[in-house]
């Protein structure tokens, strides 16, 4: 019992030294590459930027089945409605690794779902764009998960142990995303002229929206640094978003479909692409709820979870009634 | 807001062979429905061939403050590995 007699002899302002070494502490394991477990003491505000991170990767996974769920009922054929419902139901995985991984900072996964539905908790704004054409679906898949793969990669040596792993895991599946829409693009643009008219009109929609997923420019972005100490980030939203410029222009041009982009241009010198001005105005409206599907979207998952309470419910009272058998 | 359904801690053996490794975690209101969830959640890509889900609650883990005094004794015991001993190079089969 002499742990006892340690803890009585502890002086009661010893806190913020000791505060002071545990942080020390962490910062030299995570620069040291050394990765951060559950259970391990962490800053509080290192805890929250992840519970936060998490969480809005997790709900975009969640939302992000919608727009595409839109077109499963009209797949063009019974290989792509296949592939499409495969590609949705992962999305709805994905959603679950990072909960799973959100949880294990001491959040409960109730309270995660209510702050998505109350509309307290943001998701990416890419998922509050409308899927008008079939096009869009290949677009989805070809920049929309493209850029999310451009990322997560990096997100997979995240300082954070369940993060990572469940990164690494999304990742080896988005491959998959990315591949399979960009067969449906090269499908349209090889088609007939209204088909390539179909995959160039989704290009002009989806091109600005997904090179706005990697967030706002490095001198606007307020977490950056303090996330790239800490190591949940490697590399900052401008430098993540030139990579995949570079590499979605040449595809574009595989396609012989058009960027909407005048000012596009290849700086013989650097070897990269510039891009012209992003349009931020946009972005932050669509942030802040005045997107085109903004609402449908929290919609839908409302409706979904009061639609789904009585299965929850009938779920709950099987179990309790297989308990009160096995207990008597 | 709804109540969470009890975590299970989730582990697959990938093939016959293998052990049973920790992958995640699923919410399931009872213990087969936890290996449905598992087998949705985990499993989409023939991940495995068997499934354990354990009620989270059920783990005693070793506390990391403590990781210390558990495992730095052994660090200086390099003489339990093999490499520790010189023998001559002659020596064959040992």
């Amino acid at each position: 019992m002499y742990t006892q007699a340690l803890d009585s002899q502890q002086p009661a302002a010893a806190e913020p030294a000791g505060e002071a070494l545990h942080a020390a502490r962490f910062q030299a394991r995570v620069d040291a590459e050394d990765k951060i477990e559950p259970k391990d003491w962490m800053p509080e505000a290192y805890r929250q930027t992840l519970i936060r991170q998490i969480s809005q990767h997790a709900h975009s996974e969640i939302v992000g089945m919608l727009p595409e769920g839109n077109w499963i009922t009209r797949a063009p054929s019974l290989r792509r409605k296949a592939v499409l419902i495969a590609k949705v139901q992962d999305e709805g995985g994905h959603g679950m690794y990072l909960y799973s991984a959100a949880e294990t900072l001491g959040v409960g996964r109730a309270q995660l779902i209510a702050q998505l539905l109350s509309g307290a908790a943001k998701y990416s704004s890419i998922f509050n764009y409308p899927t008008l054409t079939w096009a869009d679906v290949g677009a989805i898949g070809w920049l929309v998960d493209g850029a999310a793969i451009m990322n997560q990669i990096p997100i997979c040596r995240c300082s954070y142990g369940p993060y990572a792993r469940a990164m690494v895991r999304i990742c080896k599946e988005e491959s998959f995303h990315q591949r399979q829409g960009f067969e449906i693009m090269l499908t349209l643009a090889r088609g007939s002229a209204a088909q390539r008219a179909m995959a160039q009109d989704a290009l002009r929609r989806w091109w600005w929206p997904s090179i706005m997923m990697f967030g706002p420019s490095d001198a606007d972005s307020k977490h950056t640094a303090q996330s790239m100490r800490w190591k949940i980030k490697r590399f900052s939203n401008d430098e993540l978003r030139q990579k995949f410029v570079d590499v979605t222009v040449p595809q574009a041009e595989f396609l012989g479909l058009s960027i909407p982009d005048a000012q596009l241009r290849l700086d013989a010198a650097t070897g990269h692409y510039e891009i012209g001005p992003i349009d931020w105005s946009e972005f932050h409206a669509v942030l802040k709820g005045h997107g085109p599907c903004n609402h449908e979207r929290l919609e839908a998952r409302r409706a979904a979870h009061a639609e789904g309470a009585w299965v929850r419910e009938a779920a709950a009272a099987h179990a309790a009634k297989l308990a009160a058998r096995a207990a008597a | 807001m709804d109540e969470d359904w009890p975590l299970f801690e989730v582990f697959i053996r990938s093939r016959a062979g293998l052990e049973h490794r920790h992958v995640g975690s699923v919410h399931a209101a009872d213990p087969a429905m936890a290996i449905e969830h598992a087998r949705d959640v985990y499993t989409r890509r023939q991940e495995g061939v068997s499934l354990w889900v354990v009620p989270s609650v059920a783990i005693i883990a070793s506390d990391p403050s403590e990781a210390e005094s558990l495992f730095e004794p052994a660090r200086d015991k390099v003489y339990r590995h093999p490499t520790f001993y010189e023998i001559p190079d002659e020596v064959k089969n040992l």
